[in-house]
């Protein structure tokens, strides 16, 4: 039923000007109205390129997004994922109102409130509970509401002792605490939220996601979640949004979002490497990452199996030696990870160009960025081709147990020990 | 069903219309208008040795400075029966009061920033309450003033023979002209800042200047005689309209020019209807150009 939808958002564009706002803005000005006097659109609005941030552009004006439609029904947690500058934040200052869309609407049956970021309009000099009022009203509260909450909200920020401190004599984790607790007790129709995840500790974190979950579940209000915390993501929304250079590249399940997204992001330059010196007779020729569809990727999710493909030749003259194909796998803190090798002889190798796949397990490596070092050697006689840190990939945070404990080191590599209670 | 399909409860659109107030909404803000008043109050005077005291030091200064310079040296007449330390004083309280909400609402945008990039609520409850809380100032200098006014009744020597009039009933409706035109002006000062940084200087200066031309410190029969060629430009100054009006009203001399009020009642809501149009168009807008 059409009464179901809540939110409708129609052709929304943004149009940015890019360089120093101000400098001839009144000569612009005054060609955009002379050209509305005569009846012609604005000529402005023709001009704006794809919001491309690493590529040079040719006009001064850029569309933040374009063209961007969808559809929210009451209940719905709507997951929102791109790149940063893809336009995410841009679309929820949109729908939060903080900005007007240069073209299009957006229809809106509910009340929206945004957490675009925690603990705006917190005075330094103001007590907690002054701030839980003054911020509760600037989300849309009223004293009332507050009146009847803010037992919850002192109790749910776990700042009972501070509350009637000033502010500015909280820790930083607190006020994000406090700021939180009065953002979760907001009852609009649709909630917006961006990245408040990121702060604050991991109980703290995990009492915020289940809140939210809360709100979803049980009171059938919409959320509108935006975040680069793909485990987030995944556990908290019914449906995703991809957007890419502000337009909408995918809009589906979450599951098929989040492996579009790591697809999309993927900078797949890092996963290739391409030998220009290839030696005469035997050597490594080429090196790519695949994902399980046999495409080049960069970006991996924790439960993907990350394959290497390895070209290489060898002569004959050198595989009677039988020569030694390695990878080892390394991190960002230069630690090693772990190291295999094999024989050609074990993998039936020939004599010529040869390609082979070297599968790195799934569900192993901790959600991080690692670099693959290959090397070609004979023992104790020759090393054909040693190529350090030669391509590189990232393992995605898609929801590995440990994922409310981001910030913590927990090892490289997550692993099933069997757990067994003494009979 | 028709209408049920395409019934919303509200409509963020690319498309400005031109008044487009929505008067209910701000209604229900109205406790957040009172939170703001709250907040500047309390947090004003924090960490300050005199607090509050401020409020009543900065125009017994001023008035005592205005006399010696104006009145002594200057030898200004401030009228038969009023002494000229409470002339200044009661043209400082009211000419302070529209000051204070002007200036107060002229940075709205370039001072809220932060709170207006992040979440939305009508722009225009910051600008009210800036004028709510100066109310509050005012009604401080008030006093001071009625206790001076009332000590130079019964205590000086001479005694003075000035009383209220009984016009003094309007002195609520110079109030909300002194917080209309504050606001409007404010308000369209604060609309232009956010694109063109210049007024920010003129405000600083312009407000001075226009003090000057505004009848704080002399009575308005007075520039006619000295000045009658340049007299149309004190004339028709709304500000000059109602600070006059204030003190005929509260010292009981000269009459009441109810065409001019009139006049000055007009004018004053022009400005704040025109502040508001401006205001609410670029309220929308501004995140993108401050």
């Amino acid at each position: 039923m059409s009464s179901d939808i809540i939110l409708k958002v129609e052709d929304v564009g943004k149009q940015y000007r890019l360089g120093l706002v101000g400098t001839g803005t009144l000569s612009h000005d005054l060609n955009r109205w002379w050209n509305k006097a005569i009846g012609k659109g604005d000529p402005y609005l023709k001009i704006g390129e794809s919001n491309d941030r690493s590529e040079k552009g040719n006009s001064d004006y850029v569309w933040a997004i374009n063209n961007i439609n969808f559809e929210v029904k009451r209940g719905e947690v709507l997951g929102i994922i791109g790149k940063n500058g893809a336009g995410k934040s841009t679309l929820l200052k949109i729908l939060s109102r903080v900005t007007g869309p240069t073209t299009g609407q957006i229809k809106t049956n509910g009340r929206i409130a945004s957490l675009l970021e925690v603990g705006t309009g917190f005075h330094p000099e103001m007590t907690g509970r002054e701030n839980i009022y003054l911020n509760g009203a600037i989300l849309g509260m009223t004293k009332a509401e507050i009146n009847s909450k803010i037992d919850e909200i002192v109790d749910f920020s776990g700042c009972l002792r501070y509350v009637d401190t000033p502010v500015k004599r909280y820790s930083s984790g607190m006020k994000v605490r406090l700021a939180f607790a009065v953002a979760a007790h907001l009852e609009p129709d649709i909630l917006v939220i961006d990245e408040v995840l990121a702060v604050g500790d991991a109980e703290f974190q995990k009492k915020a996601i289940g809140k939210m979950q809360d709100i979803s579940n049980s009171d059938g209000r919409t959320v509108l979640f935006v975040s680069h915390n793909m485990a987030a993501v995944k556990s908290l929304c019914t449906r995703t949004i991809v957007l890419n250079n502000g337009n909408m590249a995918f809009n589906g399940s979450t599951e098929e979002a989040v492996e579009f997204y790591l697809k999309n992001e993927a900078n797949t330059s890092a996963a290739f490497y391409d030998n220009k010196e290839v030696k005469e007779n035997s050597d490594v020729i080429s090196i790519a990452l695949l994902d399980k569809n046999k495409e080049l990727s960069g970006v991996f999710g924790f439960e993907d199996t990350v394959s290497v493909s390895i070209k290489f030749k060898i002569s004959d003259a050198k595989l009677i030696n039988n020569p030694l194909l390695g990878i080892r796998i390394s991190d960002q803190l230069e630690r090693n990870i772990f190291t295999n090798q094999k024989s050609l002889k074990d993998i039936n190798t020939k004599a010529g160009v040869n390609e082979i796949n070297v599968e790195i397990p799934n569900s192993l490596l901790v959600p991080n960025t690692y670099y693959v070092t290959i090397g070609f050697h004979i023992r104790n006689q020759e090393v054909i081709r040693s190529l350090k840190k030669i391509v590189s990939f990232k393992i995605e945070e898609t929801g590995t147990e440990f994922h409310n404990y981001r910030s913590k080191d927990f090892g490289c590599v997550i692993v099933n020990c069997k757990w067994k209670t003494q009979e | 069903m028709k209408t049920a399909e395409e019934h919303w409860l509200y409509i963020i659109s690319s498309k400005k219309k031109l008044i487009n107030f929505n008067f209910k909404e701000i209604w229900r803000y109205r406790d957040l208008l009172f939170l703001f008043v709250k907040r500047d109050i309390i947090t004003l005077y924090k960490q300050t040795i005199l607090g509050p005291l401020w409020y009543l030091i900065q125009p017994l200064f001023t008035s005592l400075i205005f006399t010696l310079i104006f009145n002594n040296l200057a030898d200004i007449p401030t009228g038969d029966n009023v002494p000229s330390f409470l002339f200044n004083l009661a043209g400082i309280t009211s000419w302070n009061y529209f000051k204070e909400c002007l200036v107060g609402t002229s940075d709205t945008f370039k001072k809220n920033e932060n709170i207006f990039g992040k979440v939305y609520f009508p722009r225009v409850i910051m600008p009210m309450s800036v004028v709510v809380s100066n109310l509050l100032k005012f009604a401080i200098q008030l006093i001071v003033l009625i206790g001076f006014y009332l000590y130079f009744i019964w205590f000086a020597e001479p005694s003075y023979a000035i009383s209220p009039q009984l016009n003094f009933a309007l002195f609520p409706l110079l109030v909300l002209l002194m917080a209309l035109l504050g606001l409007g002006l404010g308000m369209i000062i604060s609309s232009m800042t956010t694109k063109y940084r210049d007024l920010t200087f003129l405000v600083q200066f312009g407000v001075q200047l226009l003090m000057y031309g505004s009848a704080v410190m002399y009575p308005m029969s007075y520039f006619r005689d000295k000045l009658p060629n340049y007299y149309w430009l004190i004339e028709w100054n709304p500000i000059a309209i109602i600070v006059e009006s204030f003190r005929t009203m509260v010292f009981g001399i000269g009459d009441l020019d109810i065409h001019k009020l009139i006049y000055a009642t007009i004018v004053s809501c022009i400005i704040f209807l025109i502040g508001l149009v401006i205001f609410n168009k670029t309220e929308k807008s501004f995140i993108d150009t401050i």
